[in-house]
């Protein structure tokens, strides 16, 4: 009966966070995205009649047996798949973000107190310092992390031990709101993948088994383009990456499955994209005969799969692995590749970035922008992505842990701001964005907890 | 609570400034807009509802029906309410916002006029103003229904009829009917919300090109 009670609170608390977040601004944001929508639906479709072929065809018998003997080892399929491109990759949506513009706003020559000299041109309201050391007040040097005080020269006892018997303790309980309290000081890896199914609310109950074996039927009953850029994107990013390339099987039965979804249709709710529609052949216009391309209404970009790729490190069984996915995606994920003014939306978390740095950081952001290396051209990627692929996974499990642990995506920023400042004497001596780049280019030795410790709480401002 | 729509003409903005219009450099921090209610006698107002566009503060005053002869004086109902906490950033600047009549400072029993102040006192911004606003009064309360006087005044029990042979007791079925009763009823309300999942039409789900509308 707790159980429930807790369950229900969760559930209502997490509805009124997403009502809260939709502030829609209209004429800013319906503009903007309705043109870049247009782009990519174009994209699709010349790709389509380019190719000559179908968005979405049955498939013949002997094909579909031949795809659920395949089922478990789809890598080592190696279609023909020079012909298809990305429908977009990340740069091409920072463009987009770029050219934002408030029709109210006043934005002329003369520099003023607000003028944005940064990529970012809208006046979002975003956290400062003071309000982010407030709002990941667990973060402080007082208190103990995983990340931190778990390293070998930190005997156990002092942290370690007693955090992990806490863990216990909230699992026993099955309470999902003291696990999101629990998590803001990280996860010990032994308990994350429950702690995150706690956090998110998945059981996995036999209609949730039932409902992926329905969609992995779906898929192998219809083939759809979209298919062949999820092939495309995995062998392009996952397959190529020294983590990651052993769960390309996992990959492709996740995001194929992902596809076929139509209860992610739901979060379209509070998002402010909307579904493609496409219609039945020769039944162009008839509204009975509109369905949604793909069924669940996401376009897959350049670097999509990284979003499910560390999960694989957790969850072993397809299904679980697959509600965790798409619990994450409808929550957080879905924020990093559309436009609103959420504080975790991509624009805000761009902003936050520039203004971090702007604020805290003042000679180093000048030179970049002198040097015409725009800090935000380098950190976009990051952020998109979630940091997935340019960290070490036990770091990129941490970071994500607090992303679960605060239900904000603001933490991507702050990082981002960190890493800069980590790496600031470095980045004072390049000339060039490809130098910039470079410098920057490979974050797999960096530790989390340590650089958005010292950035929030021992930077002398 | 029922809400009736007041018809009500709204005047156009008026900036207030200082010094010449022409020659000043600034844009106005401050419009009044002015609210009159020609065809409708003094009114009880019960909701005001407006969408906001990038206002920071409104002050509203008004203007009520004084049954002696002195002139009616203008009254603030509202003061300084913030639209914007930060009227330099995007938040609240494009809000639906609703007022009601116990938030306001006064009495808003027999309301002649309104009068809006807006203020923006960010230079940021182009313009300023409310849109869309709607004047509500209080609806007129459901009449009261005459009960028939065999609901209000139920007869007493009657004697119970003598039982017939054979047939089951009636109280008992009866009980046994509602307990069924109220079962489908559960049933029916417990429908399940989850959806099927089906993306196709009838099995079908061969595609033209993606529509751009």
């Amino acid at each position: 009966m707790l159980q429930e009670e807790s369950d229900l609170s969760l559930i209502i608390a997490q509805i009124v966070q997403k009502l809260k977040g939709s502030n829609l601004y209209a004429q800013l944001e319906r503009q903007a995205w309705g043109s870049w929508e247009k782009r990519i639906l174009k994209s699709l479709n010349s790709m389509c009649t380019e190719l000559s072929i179908p968005l979405a065809r049955k498939r013949p018998v002997g094909e579909q047996k031949e795809l659920l003997n395949k089922w478990n080892e789809m890598g080592t399929d190696e279609p023909d798949l020079s012909l298809f491109r990305p429908v977009y990759a990340p740069k091409d949506f920072l463009e987009v973000l770029i050219n934002l513009r408030n029709p109210n706003y006043e934005s002329g020559d003369s520099l003023s107190f607000r003028t944005h000299l940064g990529l970012i041109q809208v006046p979002l309201k975003v956290k400062d310092i003071p309000e982010l050391k407030e709002f990941f007040v667990e973060l402080s040097l007082t208190t103990g992390q995983l990340g931190i005080d778990d390293s070998t020269q930190v005997p156990p006892e002092l942290f370690e031990n007693e955090h992990v018997r806490i863990g216990q303790k909230v699992l026993a309980e099955q309470d999902s709101a003291a696990a999101q309290q629990y998590i803001r000081q990280g996860s010990p890896t032994a308990l994350r993948a429950e702690l995150w199914a706690l956090i998110l609310n998945i059981s996995s109950q036999p209609e949730d088994i039932l409902y992926y074996e329905q969609l992995k039927t779906n898929v192998i009953q219809h083939d759809l383009l979209v298919d062949s850029l999820i092939y495309k994107d995995v062998k392009l990013t996952a397959s190529n990456d020294d983590y990651y390339f052993v769960f390309e099987d996992y990959l492709y039965q996740v995001l194929l499955c992902f596809s076929r979804d139509t209860s992610v249709l739901s979060h379209f709710a509070y998002n402010s994209a909307s579904p493609p529609k496409s219609y039945i052949r020769g039944k162009l216009g008839l509204e009975e005969y509109a369905v949604f391309y793909p069924p669940n209404g996401v376009i897959p970009f350049h670097g999509f799969s990284m979003y499910v790729a560390p999960l694989c490190f957790l969850y072993h069984e397809p299904s679980k692995l697959y509600q965790i996915f798409r619990e994450m995606y409808v929550r957080f994920f879905f924020r990093l590749h559309s436009i609103s003014s959420h504080p975790s939306g991509i624009v805000s978390l761009c902003l936050l970035f520039e203004t971090l740095l702007q604020t805290y950081l003042p000679q180093l952001f000048y030179h970049l922008r002198e040097i015409g290396a725009q800090p935000l051209r380098i950190s976009f990627k990051w952020m998109v992505r979630a940091f997935s692929g340019y960290l070490a996974t036990d770091q990129l499990l941490l970071l994500w842990d607090r992303i679960l642990g605060y239900n904000s995506l603001e933490i991507l920023a702050v990082l981002a701001a960190a890493v800069f400042a980590f790496r600031a004497v470095n980045l004072m001596e390049v000339t060039s964005l490809a130098a910039a780049e470079a410098v920057l280019a490979d974050l797999s030795t960096l530790k989390v907890m340590p650089l958005l410790q010292i950035f929030l709480f021992a930077t002398v401002t | 609570m029922s809400r009736v729509s007041v018809p009500c003409h709204v005047k156009g903005t008026v900036a207030l400034q200082v010094g010449d219009v022409r020659t000043s450099q600034g844009r106005p921090g401050v419009l009044v807009i002015d609210v009159t209610f020609p065809s409708v006698a003094p009114f009880e107002l019960q909701e005001i509802m407006f969408k906001n566009y990038y206002t920071a503060f409104l002050t509203i005053r008004v203007r009520q029906h004084t049954s002696t002869h002195t002139p009616a004086k203008w009254v603030t109902c509202l003061r300084d309410y913030c639209l914007m906490p930060d009227p330099h950033s995007e938040e609240g600047a494009q809000e639906y916002v609703s007022l009601f009549k116990h938030q306001m400072l006064c009495d808003m029993a027999r309301v002649l006029e309104l009068r809006l102040i807006l203020r923006q006192p960010s230079p940021l911004w182009l313009s300023f103003t409310v849109e869309e606003l709607q004047i509500y009064q209080q609806g007129p309360k459901s009449p009261s229904m005459t009960f028939p006087k065999w609901l209000s005044h139920p007869v007493p029990c009657e004697q119970p009829v003598p039982l017939l042979e054979g047939l089951p007791d009636p109280s008992r079925v009866s009980s046994e009917v509602q307990q069924m009763w109220a079962l489908t009823e559960m049933i029916r309300a417990s429908h399940t919300s989850t959806r099927i999942g089906r993306f196709d039409v009838d099995g079908c789900y061969d595609l033209n090109l993606l529509s751009y509308t």
